[in-house]
Parts: structure tokens; sequence; C-alpha cells
């Protein structure tokens, strides 16, 4: 996805562009959150008054999410502040089951008459599509019911720091970036995303839960100085977090620029790579994009019983029964997790969004496949597997909507690829054993069929590896992979001192595409003999 | 009638909140919206939704300190804060010497996109477009999948030097995939249009389900360069990546395709073949869109590519400034000229050579040549002999839309497509099929 997509399709993004505060808060002084503030009526007798309207106009299930969204974003450009944008927005959303079949409306209106109202359309829509039903939907049981409170685990209230002190940080960012000689343009920009979300269903599950998510990042464009090439180094490897201000603090942009605007100018003189087949080492800032396209995206369970064929496509999975316990998806120290527990990770929640706490489960286990994704309505799909494993039918807790204003489906979790099972092998060790290879840092262009077999990935910068020597950038390098042999072929991985966390704001999927914000935790990586491309061309 | 915010509805929220303004100059913008869609899989509706929505952002001016807060909440309160939360963001922001200042009063040039059969469409008859789609799947024993969204909305900007622009809009978008049982064959079709009664859901149905039994069981052949009919929603995506890029600025400042080496642009200068021709107009009832932009600026009718010569870049106001220019604005629509072929006659024409259905995962490679990678899916023939011979395995491709337009053999008559490889509300686009000759293929892929 281009840079300018990732940005219109990102959760803060999505959320809108602005705000509206409280004036204090802009003084950078601290007073306590303020929850719910769009928001002046009672949740719990607003879930309550739709739910009693669901069920009487003849819901069999309902649920409620109530949300305020506070969003802020600041965006500059060499010594320009472009952008200062601050958002509140508020509404809710009402998805019920009519007989086995779905409806879903929603409002900005948050009163007591419009959640009736729109409970009512959610309903009347359920029964106009309830004539073409086919298979009635059925919930798996839910572990828990009661009521429940979480919020993120952050240190400094984004929202809290002044507007003046953001913008400071990234005009410095810029400055120590055009101080390189050669570098011409700078980008940088910052965005906070504080989501309060309040949910109610017909079962028994009320939370009311505030999470925040904090971004920063800087762009760097090298022209050359006859015009005959221009390159631009992204800060990529400081992945968005579940976190406050802090993670801007600790993620040193200023001192990152001049290492980002280096390498921009060092990729103008690089040596273009040599197509060919060349052994891989993997940073954890590049890996994560290759782990979320080739094993997150192929194991949602709806992906693969076909509910998302017209977009984000079906899944070389298929059928379930068949790969289930059998498919080698990888050397046996490939282990791939399923969680929303890990702190600062952006899939990380108390409840997902039909109130079922996520658990922690093994996708791969020991390089076999050996679960998927799932939501209430899919965990049913997959008993006779549970049963053969003497597990129980239940929701892994993977429901997401990205917005008050849709309906929420199966997303994924944090999808981890966990570190070498036995040792801490380090980045020195996978690269020592390479003759001809390629080292890469950073996420770049990326690309995946409909079934998740053929990707091509880029990346943020390229470094040849001769007889276990780093020797030098290159540039133009795009590998292709098929994802079962490319995974077979990791032959080595990191141990947890090479373990971090990637990911992004933009994941999107459904129709309307709706984005998920998603970390992927990884540890540095080797792959044997693997397609390089040269993907410089000219006009 | 569609729940947005009416002309006399959205004059009295801007005005209230500007009447708030203390700031030196201020905007208000905003944008009302009743969605609802559904979708369908396996042959039976999925999920669906129904949505009001509307925000209002105000942007505050102090000197050259900018800054904008938005809100979705219009009671006196609400509308007292975010013109007071601009404010005080304004204040403690660097000046932006960028900032050119608001606009007074325009004027626009005369667009109708909005249609009540796309605004007054209800879920009912949303099932019933499908159902007619899901019938036929059925009756040939295959597996139908899709989205219809449909959306009715109003956009307005005010500015306190006196602007007030207001717009309505509506847009309807249908794609279907089908898929034969087995998983061995998939087809696609889809379009978009301002007006539901333009869509034929039934039409489009039995071009899917066709695609989806003609494409079963694909054989490989070997990547490389290739002469490829391109169907229009694979013109359109391949075409849009061009149109992204237009903007004049990064031109100037040596970092875009249309930079000229040595400096300038490539402005006046030819640089695909002299059949392309490529505008813009929002009075044009094929490619429709709003009249003016966020600042209030019109949308005039431009010509962008003109007998494969590069006519205009899209010049901001700050750009246009300070280059000595007037600013263009950039309506979403946009038309493509075309030819008289058929596909029929490209295929005729084609000794060997492959047809081409769908793209995906369309992603930037490099963009000194606007080179992109994706791949093709549901759907994809070979021709030999002037006859398709058989379905073949897909393929990802890694190409630019200017070698594209450079290596054009045939042209046929453009049409409205599905702009968007989400299937989303996306702007008008009509293109052509064309017939292009060393189209680049990487790598085979094994997805269905």
């Amino acid at each position: 996805m281009k840079r300018r997509e990732f940005v219109r399709h990102s959760a803060v993004g999505a959320a809108g562009m602005g705000l509206v505060g409280n004036a204090d808060l802009l003084h950078g002084i601290l007073v306590p959150s303020t929850l719910g503030r769009g928001i002046s009526q009672d949740r719990d007798a607003l879930a309550a008054a739709a739910l009693n309207a669901a069920r009487t106009a003849g819901a069999d299930y309902a649920d409620i999410r109530i949300a305020t969204n506070r969003t802020q974003r600041a965006s500059t450009r060499e010594r320009i502040v472009s952008g200062v944008m601050d958002s509140e927005t508020s509404g809710f959303g009402i998805r019920v089951l009519v007989d086995g079949t779905w409806g879903f409306a929603a409002s900005r209106d948050v009163s007591l008459d419009e959640v009736a109202r729109v409970a009512r359309v959610a309903v009347a829509q359920g029964r106009a599509n309830r004539a073409a039903q086919r298979r009635p939907v059925e919930l798996a049981p839910l572990d828990w019911t009661g009521r429940g409170e979480w919020r993120s685990p952050i240190e400094i209230d984004p929202f809290t720091v002044p507007i003046e002190d953001k913008v400071a940080l990234l005009l410095q960012a810029n400055e120590a970036a055009m101080a390189v000689a050669g570098v011409a343009f700078a980008n940088s920009n910052m965005a906070f995303l504080r989501e309060e979300k309040f949910f109610a269903s017909t079962d028994g599950v009320i939370t009311d839960q505030t999470i925040y998510r904090a971004a920063g990042g800087v762009s760097v464009t090298a022209v050359a100085p006859d015009r005959s090439d221009f390159q631009s180094r992204s800060s990529n490897e400081i992945a968005p977090r579940g976190l406050g201000y802090e993670h801007i603090l600790n993620s040193d942009l200023v001192g990152g620029a001049t290492r980002w605007a280096e390498e921009a100018v060092q990729k103008l003189s690089a040596k273009p790579v040599q197509p060919g087949r060349y052994d891989l080492v993997l940073r954890p800032s590049h890996l994560w994009l290759t782990i979320h396209e080739a094993i997150a995206h192929p194991t949602e369970l709806d992906r693969i019983m076909g509910f998302e064929a017209n977009y984000a496509g079906t899944s070389f999975i298929s059928s379930p029964e068949a790969f289930l316990g059998s498919f080698r998806y990888g050397p046996e120290i490939m282990n791939i997790q399923g969680e929303r527990t890990t702190p600062t990770a952006l899939s990380t929640v108390g409840w997902d969004d039909e109130g079922v706490q996520p658990d922690e489960y093994l996708i791969v286990k020991d390089g076999v496949l050996n679960d998927l994704q799932t939501t209430r309505e899919q965990a049913p799909w997959l008993s006779e597997w549970y049963a053969s494993q003497g597990r129980g039918v239940r929701s892994h807790g993977n429901s997401y909507g990205q917005s008050w204003d849709v309906t929420q489906f199966q997303r994924m979790p944090n999808v981890n690829l966990l570190p070498h099972p036995d040792r801490d092998v380090s980045e020195a060790e996978l690269i020592d054993g390479v003759e001809n290879g390629i080292l890469i840092d950073g996420d770049g262009s990326f690309s995946i069929d409909q079934q998740r077999y053929n990707a091509q990935f880029g990346g943020q910068t390229f470094y040849e590896i001769k007889n276990g020597q780093v020797t030098g950038m290159l540039k133009d390098v795009a590998y292709q992979i098929r994802t079962p042999e490319f995974w077979n072929g990791m032959d080595l991985i990191g141990g947890p001192s090479t373990y971090e966390l990637g990911g992004s704001f933009g994941d999107a999927k459904g129709q309307p595409a709706q984005s998920n914000a998603i970390t992927h935790g990884c540890p540095t990586t080797r792959h044997r003999d693997i397609t390089i491309i040269n993907t410089g061309r000219r006009a | 009638m569609a729940n947005f915010i009416s002309r006399e509805e959205a004059q009295r929220i801007t005005e209230r909140a500007l009447s708030f303004s203390r700031a030196d100059q201020a905007r208000a913008n905003l944008s009302s919206s009743e969605t609802g869609n559904t979708r369908f899989a396996q042959n039976q509706l999925s999920t669906s939704g129904d949505a009001t929505n509307a925000t209002l952002t105000i942007t505050s001016a102090l000197g050259q300190r900018v800054a904008s807060a938005t809100t979705n909440i219009f009671t006196d309160d609400a509308l007292r804060r975010v013109v007071e939360t601009s404010e005080q963001l304004a204040r403690l922001v660097p000046e932006n010497e960028e900032y050119m200042g608001e606009l007074g009063m325009q004027s626009y040039p005369a667009s109708r996109p909005y249609f009540d059969s796309t605004g007054e469409l209800a879920p009912e008859r949303r099932a019933q477009a499908i159902a007619a789609v899901t019938e036929q799947a059925v009756a040939r024993n295959l597996i139908s999948t899709g989205f219809l969204i449909h959306e009715a909305a109003s956009n307005a900007v005010a500015t306190t030097a006196g602007l007030f622009a207001y717009g309505t809009n509506t847009g309807v978008n249908f794609t279907t995939t089908v898929r034969t049982a087995d998983g061995t064959g998939s087809g696609w079709a889809g379009t978009s249009a301002h007006d539901f009664d333009d869509l034929d859901t039934r039409a489009l149905g039995a071009i899917a389900v066709e695609k989806a039994l003609r494409s079963q069981n694909p054989r490989a052949v070997e990547p490389g360069r290739w002469t490829v009919i391109m169907e229009p929603t694979t013109v359109g995506n391949m075409v849009n990546l061009m149109m992204n890029q237009l903007g004049a600025r990064n031109a100037d400042e040596g970092r875009s395709f249309f930079s000229r080496a040595g400096g300038g642009t490539k402005l006046g200068e030819q640089f695909v073949d002299g059949r392309v021709t490529i505008r813009s107009d929002p009075n044009d009832p094929r490619v429709f869109s709003t009249p003016f932009d966020g600042e209030g600026l019109p949308n005039k009718a431009m010509t962008w590519v003109e007998n494969g010569m590069l006519r205009n870049l899209d010049y901001s106001r700050y750009w246009a400034d300070k280059q000595g220019t007037q600013p263009t604005g950039f309506p979403s629509g946009w038309h493509m000229d075309g030819g008289d072929s058929t596909i029929d006659e490209m295929i005729r024409s084609t000794e060997r050579g492959l047809l081409l259905t769908r793209f995906w995962y369309i992603r930037g490679v490099d963009p000194r040549t606007i080179l992109f990678t994706g791949l093709t899916r549901d759907s994809t023939f070979l021709i030999e002999n002037g006859e398709i011979s058989h379905p073949v395995k897909n393929f990802r491709w890694n190409e630019s839309p200017i070698f594209m337009l450079n290596n054009i053999e045939m042209m046929g008559a453009p049409v409205r497509i599905s702009s968007g490889e989400s299937s989303g509300l996306t702007n008008a686009v009509v293109v052509p099929p064309l017939k292009v000759r060393d189209f680049t293929f990487t790598s085979l892929s094994d997805a269905i």
C-alpha cells in the first residue's frame, strides 16, 4: 500500500481528523481523562433501551457498541507545519440476529429515542435479509459474562502534551535530516487515538474499555544533483503501538532522522541488485509484514470459508479439515501464536467486540497448522477438529469493528512468530551461515495474491552478505515467494534477544473495507534460496 | 428523502459555528451521509449495515498560524467548543508560510450528481438486486459472493470571507465474485454508478457465472512479456496510478516521473501513445463530481493528457502562486478516450496473448517510473490464433501505466468501472478496454 493510502486507511484517519477538546488539556495541565465526554447520557441506560427495543422488535440476540473517539494528528514538511488536526466524534452501532440472520444499523445521534429507532432499523434489516437465508448463524457459548473495565497501559496521555512540544519535536527531526548533505525533503508526523468503547449484549456482558494508540514517523527523500534519481527512506522500524506519548519520546525521531537521511543519500549510489537466487536474513522491522501477509491472513477462518472472496480473497488453507493437524507450514522450530495480551501491542484488549475474553493459542505448533482465528459465529465451524483434540468450542475473541458505524467481524489478534525454542541465536550467527545473501531492514513494497501463495516484498534498506560478512548497500531489491516453500526454507530463527514488535494502523479487510491496527512480534530469521528481482526499470 | 444535511441546515450550522470564531480567518467543512450496504457469501446475505453520520471541521487561522478541529455533534455548546479548540491549537503552532487564506464567494460549474433511485434505496431492494445474482449461481451449482454499497451525501464549505458552497451526490457500487464449488474456477464482474437504475446486477451476475465456468482448471503458461487484452477495470486500475502522480509540486521538486531530468517538468511533452486523452469535468454526466474542493476552490473542466501530451499538472493554491500560475482543482472523476475496436476484434487480431479480467493487491514498487506490482485474478485466458483457447493460471506483474500507455495496439469504447480494489464508493472512472503489447509478468500464482 502506498504511504498515502496507508494514512487514509489508518485507524486514526478513518476515525476522522480534527477534535473537540478540553481547553485545559491543551495547555499541558494534567487532568483526568474525559471519559465518554461526547456522550452526555448514561451509557447503561442507552444500552438497556437499545437491547430492549431490539428484543421487542423480534431479535434473538443484540449487542451495542457506544464509542467516543478522540484523535490528534500533527504533520510537517521541512520547516513547515502542514497540518494540526484534532477530532472528537461519537456514535453507536447495534447488531442483531433475527432467526439466525444479521442486521446492523448505526447513528451519530446518541440519545434514548435514537438507539431505540436504530435498533428497530437493524431488526427490520435482518428480517429483509432472512429471505435468502440458507444456513442460520449460531453463536459459540461465552466462557464469561459480567461487567468489566480495561485501559491501555499508557504512561503519558498524548492529549495532555502541548501541541507546541509535538510540532517542535517534528521540526527538529526534519532539521536533523536536512542537515545531511544531499537531502532535499523531510516529512514527519504524529498521530494519537483514544477510543472509549462501551459494549453490552443480550448475553449479559457489559464492558467499558479505553484504548490508546500512538504513531510517529519521519520520511526523508534525497534527489541526485542532476535529478537523474531520487530515493526515500522511511522510519518504518518505529512501529505504532498501543501506548501514549512516551512511545514518541522513546522512539528518538530526532536521533534516527540523521541515520535515515544518511541512508537515503547512500541509496542514490548503492549497487543495483543482480537478479537471482539469494539467502535472506530478515530483521523483525521487515519480517512482521511477511508474517502478516503469508501467515496471519491465510489463517482467518472467514476468509477460508469464502466470506471474503469478493475482495480480500480466500486462502490456500482449504478445507480446514484437510489442513489442520497435518499441513507443515514450516520447520519444527516454527511456532505461530495468536494472543491479545502483549502489553503495547495494537490488538491487545480486555474483551473483543462481541464481549469475548481473547485467549492465547498456537496457530502453528512445531511447524504444523494447529488452529485458526475465530469469532463466536465461526468457532462452531471447527467443532469436529476441537473435539478430536479434546478441546471445547469457544471463540478466540478475534472480533473487531473499526468504529461504531460499521459491523464487527473477524480480525486478526497479535500474530507472532515465537523465537527459537531452545537457544538465543544472534543476528551474527544467522549472517555467519550465508555465502551469498541479502540482509533486509524495514518494510517496503508488499503484495500477495488472494489465496496468499505468491508474494513480493521490498524493504527500506538492503545489504549484501558475502561469505558471512555484510559487504555494502544494495538497491532496487524485491523478493518473490510461494508461501509454503518460503517458510519451509527458513532454516534458522533468532532467539529472544532478536525479538521485536512491528506493526501498522492500516490493515484493510471486509466490505466496506475496515482498517485494523496490527502488531506482529518476531525474531530475525534466515531463509534459503529465495528469488530476487531488480525493480529499477528505465522509462 | 435520504437522511443527510440539507442546504438550509448546512447554512445554519456553518453560520452558527463561524459566528463563534475569534480567529482572523476561519473555514467550516461540513459533510454528511446516509450509507447502506449488503454483503453476500455462500449464496446468501452475510452482513449488512445502514449508518448516518456527519462531521464538521473548523479550520482557524491566526495570522499564518493554522489548525483544525472536528466534531460530529452540532449543539451550540459543541460548536463553540470545536471553534475554540481549533483556535487554541492555532495559537500554539508555528507560522505556516504556505497558508493561502480563505476564499471569498466563488462560482461553480453546474453538476447534478444526485439521483433519488440511489438516495432512497432500501435494504429490501438491495436484497432483490443480490438475489438476481445468487439465483443464477445456485442454478449452476456455483458459489457467489459480493457487495452492494450505496450512499447519499452532502458537502458544504463556508468561510468567514463569505464563501458558501453546497453539493449533494449519490453513488452505488456493485461487485460479485462467483466461484466453482470445487474452487478450480473463479469469475468476477462489477461496476459503479451515480444512478442505481443504471445498475444491472442480473447482467453482471451472468458475466461472473460465465467466467467462473470457463476459468476452471487453468493451465500454467510462462511469465514474461505478453500481448494482453485488458478489460476496462484493469485499464482503470493502472491509469489511476498515473493520475495520482499528477501533483505539480513533486514534479517541480524533482521527485516524480513528471520531473524533467536537468530541471522543470514534462508539461508539453508527449510521454505516451498519441491516442491517449484524459479529461475531467464535474459537469460531465459520465464522471460527475462535486464542483468544489475542500477549500471551496472550483473544480474546473481540465484536460490532463491530450494526444499523448502532458497538458496540465495539479497545482494547489500555494504552489500555483509560487510558480506564477493558476490553481487547477482536481475533480475526483475522470474520463479516458477510447477507440472503435470491440474486445472480440482485439481477440481475433491476436495470435498469442492473454485476456485479463481483474487486478489485485496493486502496490507501488518504484516511484521514479510509477512502477507497481499486482496480480491477475478471477479469470485469465490464453488467446491463440484469434480465439480464447483455455484458462491459464494467474500471474504477478511488475508494470507501469507509462510503459503500458506507450504500448497500445487497439482501443475500445470507454465504460464506467468499479475503480477501487475494495469495491467501495470511489471516484467515477470511465476508460476503454485496451490491447497492449509487452506487458511484464514476473511470476506465476497458484491462487484461483
